[in-house]
């Protein structure tokens, strides 16, 4: 399962990168609209180019800026999922090994965001700052860092009971060398589990957040904003809304396949005998 | 149990005073959010002297509380009453969707769970992983113009039959003839395309869960001893197997409730019906902040009181945990 995820990952990165660097054709500007608008897919225009998935409404091609739009999303879920563990891990261990008072506000703080589902926060958050490529990206590390945060924490609190933490303390190391070098580490299973699934779900939220105008703006493409672009054209034109929506079902299946694998191997890991970096 | 619903309404100050926060740290004057830009200068002062713009955050903060307790939570800008009516037309809407969704979430995701847990490995378990995590990876308003597509467009011009011609647009039919019995058909048959994707999406998420959770059970030793014993595999699978699960999937079932109204904000965009997610979008459109703070604040409780529920219904239904 984990082989056909990557592949699919794999290949979407490539496509993504590569398919608009090689075609001729821009995806950001429009051309001869009216002979060239709402191509169906795997036809020949007036100009001898030939439409993988058809044109828009604008006579770009459909294909290629699926692929661009494919850059964004792909960077966005990757660096918006990366940086909310990153933070929630920086949390989680200054949490776990400072403990007391700070550990009672940090993670009542993430309990009150955990409180508010995440696409409202989103919302409320995306309403209020300017909508655009970094605003969504604060956003979903702003809402996204709680999860990891607990179980980096909850991880931590069962690491510093382990022997190895005991000796590597006894032998002199400092409380922040014992945290980075040998107890942080070990409790990085399930933050990578969450991190992998994350980066399904920070695609998701954003194709969300640009569906409803106020995630990534045009004529920057979005898979989100892209099927937002093709709604009104689901009678005429339907592959203007369904192909960016396939090529977001693929990757998020990829991520989440991936994810389960990794928690699976985990599993598997933990019941048996586990492998510590001492 | 008192202790717990302590907990929660201490996390319901500090979700306020977040949501407080929130306005007070976007970028330019709080006043751009708090005071409508159509307001003539003597409502605009009116507003800011009521509010405490003008006065320090401690003041602000102070007075807006108050008036929270008093069950006031502004007044929206673009619809020009207050965002409490607002809400309240609109949070009913949102719980019927939400509550037929979720019933059908439950009733259809645990037996698929179920099912595939029990055909572990087989090519079926393969079939419905695959089937559920499409599903789950597909975003809710691509499912939604997708069913459109073809429950609504596809059926008029490919010539469905007439049941099956299902209408895609607002909670009832406009011209507002029916009544009665009538009209309780019209909007059971407006919700179905809304209902079945949020249904779809959330007993996908749910067969994933209770798939892992049953397989785990089903190795245990006491189903083990229960089929040493000769039990009929029914009477494991739903006294022995399900009564160990029902615990989690009862607390799933309680944190499923805020997620589901919040899910059905897409849905409720794209059908155009009348409930909490369209107010929000829609206030989020028209910049009317008043509303969409609101908005927050009321998923905000419901997720807090969804997770009080869980905690109670837990030692109700798990004699293990009860004290």
């Amino acid at each position: 399962m984990d082989i056909v995820a990557l592949t699919i990952l794999g290949a979407l990165t490539v496509a993504s990168v590569v398919v608009p660097w090689i075609s001729h054709q821009n995806p950001l500007a429009i051309g001869d609209v009216l002979r060239l608008r709402l191509l169906p897919p795997a036809t020949t225009d007036v100009n001898g180019d030939f439409h993988l998935l058809g044109t828009d409404r604008f006579g770009r091609d459909l294909f290629v800026r699926m692929m661009l739009a494919g850059r964004i999303s792909l960077a966005v879920g990757l660096v918006g999922s990366l940086l909310a563990s990153g933070v929630g891990t920086i949390v989680g261990a200054v949490a776990a090994w400072v403990g007391g008072a700070l550990d009672a506000v940090l993670m009542a703080v993430a309990d009150a965001l955990l409180a508010l589902p995440r696409l409202v926060l989103l919302l409320v958050c995306a309403a209020l700052w300017r909508p655009g490529l970094s605003t969504v990206v604060i956003v979903l590390v702003a809402t996204g860092w709680m999860g990891v945060a607990r179980l980096i924490r909850a991880e931590l609190l069962g690491v510093r009971t382990r022997p190895y933490v005991d000796a590597a303390t006894a032998l002199g190391a400092s409380s922040s060398r014992v945290l980075w070098h040998h107890a942080l580490p070990n409790s990085l299973g399930p933050a990578i589990v969450a991190t992998t699934l994350g980066v399904g779900n920070a695609i998701l939220l954003e194709s969300g957040l640009s569906f409803l105008g106020i995630g990534i703006q045009p004529p920057r493409p979005s898979w989100g904003n892209m099927i937002a672009g093709g709604r009104d054209l689901i009678v005429a034109a339907p592959w203007v809304a369904i192909a960016p929506g396939l090529a977001l079902i693929a990757t998020v299946l990829a991520c989440t396949l991936l994810g389960d694998t990794l928690r699976d191997r985990l599993a598997g890991e933990a019941g048996g005998t586990l492998r510590e970096r001492a | 149990m008192l202790r717990r619903l302590g907990g929660a309404l201490l996390l319901l100050w500090l979700v306020l005073t977040i949501t407080f926060a929130l306005i007070r740290l976007a970028p330019g004057d709080a006043a751009t959010f708090l005071v409508p830009p159509s307001a003539t200068a003597a409502d605009a002062a009116r507003i800011r002297a009521d509010l405490g713009l003008d006065r320090s955050v401690a003041v602000q903060y102070a007075r807006w509380l108050v008036s929270l307790l008093h069950g006031d939570l502004g007044e929206s800008f673009a619809l020009r009453q207050p965002v409490t009516r607002a809400l309240a037309d609109a949070l009913p809407v949102s719980l019927g969707l939400g509550a037929a969704s979720l019933a059908l979430t439950f009733l259809v995701g645990v037996p698929i769970g179920m099912w595939q847990a029990v055909r572990r490995g087989k090519p079926v378990d393969y079939a419905l992983t695959l089937i559920t995590t499409v599903v789950y990876a597909a975003p809710s308003f691509w499912l939604a113009l997708a069913l459109v597509a073809v429950f609504t467009y596809g059926a008029a011009s490919w010539g469905f039959p007439a049941a099956l011609r299902l209408p895609a647009f607002a909670m009832r039919s406009p011209g507002g003839e029916v009544h009665g019995w009538a009209a309780v058909a019209d909007v059971i048959r407006h919700s179905i395309l809304p209902v079945t994707i949020l249904a779809a999406v959330g007993a996908a998420g749910i067969a994933r869960y209770a798939r892992s959770s049953f397989a785990d059970v089903l190795a245990s030793d006491f189903v083990r001893t229960a089929r040493a014993k000769g039990t009929k595999p029914s009477r494991v699978y739903f006294r022995h197997v399900l009564a160990t699960v029902l615990p989690a999937l009862i607390v799933l079932f309680a944190l499923s409730l805020p997620g589901l109204v919040a899910g059905s904000i897409f849905v409720e965009a794209v059908f155009a019906w009348p409930g909490m997610g369209r107010l929000m979008v829609n206030a989020i459109t028209a910049r009317d902040y008043p509303v969409v703070m609101g908005a927050a604040t009321i998923y905000a409780a419901l997720v807090l009181l969804a997770n009080v529920a869980g905690d109670v219904a837990l030692p109700l239904v798990d004699p293990r945990r009860r004290e």
